[in-house]
């Protein structure tokens, strides 16, 4: 068969009537939908990807943000700041629809209360936070990472205590941010029982 | 005469206060009346140089900067680096064996509740200038100044 016959039959097959519709249209109509839900999905991602989006719900307004105004990730002497996805949630495509799915849990915690009141929240947040440290340590603190960048910092210009940390255990990979970097945007939890933390 | 005593310390009170009131205008740069504005604020002394003590009880001043240092029922962060456990890693000299005491002298197996809460007696110094000066004098040079004589 011609290319040209080939083509002629695939044209006149898109072109026969289905039972409602042309193929040509499912095809396109599902294209079209396809770009539409897919930007749809991707934009309620980046919706809900936005400090405004996190803090909507009081349980987040009330208590972390309130905490996380005084501390240097919300007010420095270069106004640069990170927002809550910034250390909440990755950078790539999979691993962020991963948070958000593990996100969806705490959403339901919301709507069943478990966490509607402060007193209950702060019950909750040894777990939660153990959470968030059991992430970043897996993660070897990535979301810390992509603002704060080893090969780029100055030792000599840190303070002595942090030099000397940052090169004896930092440096060497014996431990990574979170495991010295313990509620540098938020109040600890409970803290009795966890290693260092006596 | 009891008219003469009483407007004699009006007098007296008067002057004391103005007395007082240039005292205030040279310690906060402007008159009572007016609302200059506030000196920035100082940074805090970072050093990481332990200070001497101006007398052996004096807590030791905290020679590095402690923001967002959470101490409370849940958590203390100084512990963190100063208990006795810690200092191998972060090499912060370890809080001293007074801070196991109870108040009847018994040691404890970690540090004593009355010594929980570290920022009641230490704390850190800022770069401000004295609006006074000090004239506190160390024991020490007091008793070589007097061995001098
Ligand atoms: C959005 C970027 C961003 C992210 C993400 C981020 N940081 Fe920061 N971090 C900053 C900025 C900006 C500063 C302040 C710099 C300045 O002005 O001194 C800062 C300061 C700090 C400081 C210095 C604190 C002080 O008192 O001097 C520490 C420690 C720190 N970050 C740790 C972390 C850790 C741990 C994480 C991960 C959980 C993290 N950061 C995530 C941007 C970020
Ligand atoms: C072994 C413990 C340890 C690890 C691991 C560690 N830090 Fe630090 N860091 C410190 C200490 C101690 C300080 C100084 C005291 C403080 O800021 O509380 C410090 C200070 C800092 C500062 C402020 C610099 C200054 O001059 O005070 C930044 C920014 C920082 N760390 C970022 C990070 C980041 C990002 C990571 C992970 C890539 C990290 N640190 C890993 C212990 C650590
Ligand atoms: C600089 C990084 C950073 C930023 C910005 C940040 N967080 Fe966190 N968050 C953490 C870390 C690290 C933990 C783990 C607990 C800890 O160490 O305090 C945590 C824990 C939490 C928890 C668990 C409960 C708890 O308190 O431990 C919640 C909920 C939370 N964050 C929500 C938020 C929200 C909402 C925002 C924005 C208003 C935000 N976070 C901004 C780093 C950050
Ligand atoms: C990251 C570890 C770390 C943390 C957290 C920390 N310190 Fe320190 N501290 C040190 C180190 C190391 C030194 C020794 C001098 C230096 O390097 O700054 C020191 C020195 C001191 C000294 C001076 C001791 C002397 O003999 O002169 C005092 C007092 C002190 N710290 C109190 C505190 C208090 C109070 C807190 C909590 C608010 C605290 N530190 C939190 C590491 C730490
Ligand atoms: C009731 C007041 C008080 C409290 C609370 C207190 N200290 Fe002290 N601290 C002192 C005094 C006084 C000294 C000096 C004499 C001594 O060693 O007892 C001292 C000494 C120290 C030293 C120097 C020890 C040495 O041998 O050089 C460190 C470090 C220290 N304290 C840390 C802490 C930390 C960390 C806390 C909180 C857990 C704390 N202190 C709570 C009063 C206090």
């Amino acid at each position: 068969m011609s290319f040209f016959g080939f083509a002629r039959d695939v044209g006149s097959a898109i072109r026969r009537p289905s039972a409602t519709f042309s193929l040509g249209f499912l095809a396109f109509g599902g294209f079209v939908a396809g770009i539409v839900f897919w930007g749809a999905f991707n934009w309620a991602l980046e919706l809900s990807n936005t400090e405004a989006f996190c803090v909507s719900c009081h349980e987040m307004r009330d208590n972390v943000f309130e905490e996380l105004k005084g501390t240097i990730h919300y007010t420095n002497r270069s106004g640069v700041r990170a927002t809550c996805p910034d250390c909440h949630v990755p950078h790539e495509w999979t691993n962020k629809i991963a948070r958000k799915t593990a996100a969806t849990k705490e959403l339901w915690g919301k709507f069943f209360g478990t966490i509607s009141t402060e007193a209950k929240f702060t019950a909750m947040r040894r777990e939660l936070a153990r959470h968030e440290w059991a992430r970043l340590k897996a993660n070897d603190s990535l979301e810390c990472r992509n603002c704060h960048d080893l090969a780029f910092m100055d030792f000599t210009l840190q303070g002595k205590r942090a030099s000397e940390q940052h090169d004896r255990f930092l440096a060497s990979g014996e431990k990574t941010c979170i495991d010295c970097h313990r509620g540098i945007a938020h109040k600890l939890p409970d803290m009795s029982g966890i290693e260092g933390w006596n | 005469m009891r008219g003469f005593a009483a407007g004699l310390a009006v007098l007296v009170l008067l002057s004391w206060a103005s007395a007082a009131e240039e005292n205030i205008a040279t310690l906060r740069g402007a008159a009572i009346s007016d609302s200059p504005d506030p000196a920035p604020m100082a940074g805090v002394v970072n050093k990481d140089l332990r200070q001497v003590r101006n007398y052996p009880e004096q807590p030791p001043t905290i020679p590095h900067s402690i923001r967002d240092y959470q101490i409370d029922l849940r958590s203390n962060k100084c512990l963190t680096c100063h208990s006795r456990t810690a200092t191998g890693e972060s090499q912060a000299p370890m809080v001293s064996i007074t801070h196991f005491m109870d108040r009847e002298g018994q040691f404890l197996a970690s540090v004593s509740p009355r010594r929980y809460f570290c920022n009641q007696c230490h704390v850190t110094q800022s770069e401000a200038r004295p609006s006074i000066e000090n004239t506190f004098e160390d024991i020490g040079s007091i008793l070589s100044r007097l061995r001098r004589k």
